[in-house]
């Protein structure tokens, strides 16, 4: 097979439009080569996660294209950064980091992408459409994109989303098309009590346990009997998406390319099937737990970042309570929705209890956590994966109600009735 | 004793390093510490070994799709591995090693080895790779 450029493709690889989007277009005919890809193909938009600072090569990779020139030609969003931007001080962010950090956010802003500083960006800003083809990093975005929404993007690695950002172009494969996008494998729900399938925690655990069976492979997940909310579907995502790398689930009944079983597969069979039952799904949340004793330094929410909708959720659970004094209490969210939060009179009812939010990263993109926080409690699947490993800590896995309940008494404690 | 695998050639390089191997799918966010080139994700079978130098083979990649920087961080750090062999072609190896050539004229090399031969690589086993996919196992 051989790449056909455009004229454009080929007036931006002769470096026309500059130096900056020829550094970019080369980059992104390489990776087209690399994928077979026949052409390339127009984008409209892009999520660049390329924006989190972790040490000087991706910032000089940053520095160099804004140096260059390089200006982004479609709408962009920006993924977390390093930092909090102007409350960085109040964690152990060492100076010189944040200082880097702040740099990396200014060259990615003067390339013309919006300050966004979030990776929930499809409840935020710019949502795409259903069909349209983008551009996102960021593998919870890029499973939500896909799944929810039925927009069309591909799993963007770090360096490659800016570089499509610039041009406006990606090589034509893999889920930008139609027929990459039938479902692989069948996973029926089997008995799983309604009382659960209508519960938070359920979403978390049945994500981290998709992304195991699955990997890279596209899930379809039958028997749900009821509608996942937006923030249901974006925990289910973020959790496949940590534990595998799923890039598009489809739900029967429930996501737009999956209005029934036949459609999900577009006709074809599945590779294999799998029942999913209470066993497994109990499985399945004693691996997001890895501490053993009911010790807690942190209870941190907000993986990914805490939508409107969830600070709705927590204030009530908040109301005349106090955090437990050795105990803190963190949500992390983006600016966005921590202004709207706060207009309708949710954060006032956080801040009584003795909480705390930081917006434009959390606790993975930024060494904001002092050493002396080692035991977590959350409700985010994500969080509970990568924890332990990034950050040396251990973490128990909890419902967003056993999460207030632990912060106030200052140990673990879950209600476990649902999972009897 | 010379054992030689045929592979097939993803970014053309030269390299030799004693292997690291694992048949678990390894994720760099989360996984590779790029200062130290240590593994560091608790759940991998390869946690706590120094991959930087090695010649490192690992199926392909798993999650995060920071994986790319931080293996472009690595080569900049000089603690990334020497090449890379995978049982396909891995997308965010390539990207890592297109940039890394793009910004410091040093790709890793990555080299794609049938399941089977893939199979035959051991951890500790002197391994070269050349510019045509050629691995070169030295069992001794």
């Amino acid at each position: 097979m051989t790449l056909h450029l455009s004229p454009y493709d080929r007036s931006l690889l002769a470096g026309e439009y500059g130096a900056g989007a020829k550094m970019a277009m080369s980059v992104v005919v390489r990776m087209a080569e690399f994928h077979g890809a026949e052409r390339l193909l127009d984008i409209e938009q892009a999520h660049i996660d390329s924006s989190i600072y972790m040490g000087e090569a991706g910032l000089e990779f940053a520095e160099r294209l804004a140096g260059l020139g390089a200006k982004v030609a479609v709408p962009a969003t920006l993924n977390v950064s390093a930092v909090d931007e102007h409350h960085w001080q109040e964690w152990a962010v060492p100076p010189d980091w944040a200082a880097n950090a702040r740099r990396q956010m200014a060259a990615y802003v003067q390339m013309g992408c919006r300050p966004t500083w979030t990776c929930a960006p499809y409840q935020v800003d710019l949502i795409p459409k259903f069909g349209q083809q983008i551009a996102w990093g960021e593998s919870n975005a890029i499973v939500f994109a896909n799944s929810v929404i039925g927009a069309r993007t591909e799993r963007y690695p770090d360096l490659l989303d800016i570089c499509a950002a610039i041009t406006g172009r990606v090589p034509a494969v893999g889920l930008h098309l139609t027929e990459n996008r039938a479902g692989q494998l069948l996973l029926e729900l089997s008995d799983i009590p309604l009382a659960l399938q209508q519960d938070d925690s359920f979403y978390p655990v049945l994500g981290h346990l998709l992304g195991k069976v699955a990997r890279e492979r596209i899930p379809v997940v039958t028997g749900l009997q009821v509608r996942p909310t937006e923030d249901q579907f974006k925990a289910l995502g973020a959790a496949s998406a940590s534990s595998g790398a799923v890039a598009l689930f489809h739900l029967v009944g429930h996501t737009p390319e999956a209005p029934t079983l036949e459609a999900a597969f577009q006709g074809r069979q599945p590779e294999e099937s799998h029942t999913i039952t209470l066993d497994s799904l109990r499985a399945a949340r004693r691996e997001l737990t890895t501490a053993t004793g009911a010790r807690l330094d942190l209870v941190v929410l907000g993986s990914p970042h805490f939508s409107l909708a969830e600070f709705k959720q927590l204030a009530p659970l908040l109301v005349g309570r106090r955090v437990h004094p050795e105990v803190k209490f963190l949500v992390t969210s983006s600016r966005a929705m921590t202004l709207l939060a706060q207009k309708a009179g949710y954060l006032a009812a956080l801040e009584a209890f003795g909480g705390k939010v930081t917006v434009d990263t959390c606790i993975l993109a930024s060494p904001m956590l002092p050493p002396e926080i080692k035991r977590l409690m959350t409700n985010s699947a994500k969080y509970a994966y990568y924890a332990p490993g990034m950050l040396n800590t251990e973490i128990t896995f909890g419902s967003l109600a056993d999460c207030v309940q632990s912060a106030v008494e200052g140990r673990v404690v879950r209600d476990e009735s649902l999972w009897k | 004793m010379e054992l030689i695998l045929r592979g097939r050639p993803v970014i053309s390089g030269q390299a030799s390093g004693v292997a690291l191997v694992s048949t678990e799918p390894l994720s760099f966010w989360g996984g590779y510490d790029y200062q130290t080139g240590t593994i560091i994700d608790r759940r991998h079978a390869l946690a706590g070994q120094c991959a930087a130098g090695r010649v490192l083979a690992v199926p392909f990649t798993r999650g995060s799709s920071t994986t790319t920087a931080v293996l472009l961080e690595a080569v900049k750090a000089g603690t990334a591995p020497a090449a890379i062999i995978t049982t396909a072609p891995d997308s965010f190896f390539a990207l890592a090693s297109i940039v890394a050539d793009e910004m410091y004229a040093r790709p890793i090399p990555l080299v794609v080895l049938a399941e089977a031969d893939f199979a035959r690589l051991r951890t500790g086993q002197r391994v070269e790779v050349d510019e045509a996919g050629t691995v070169i196992v030295i069992t001794l």
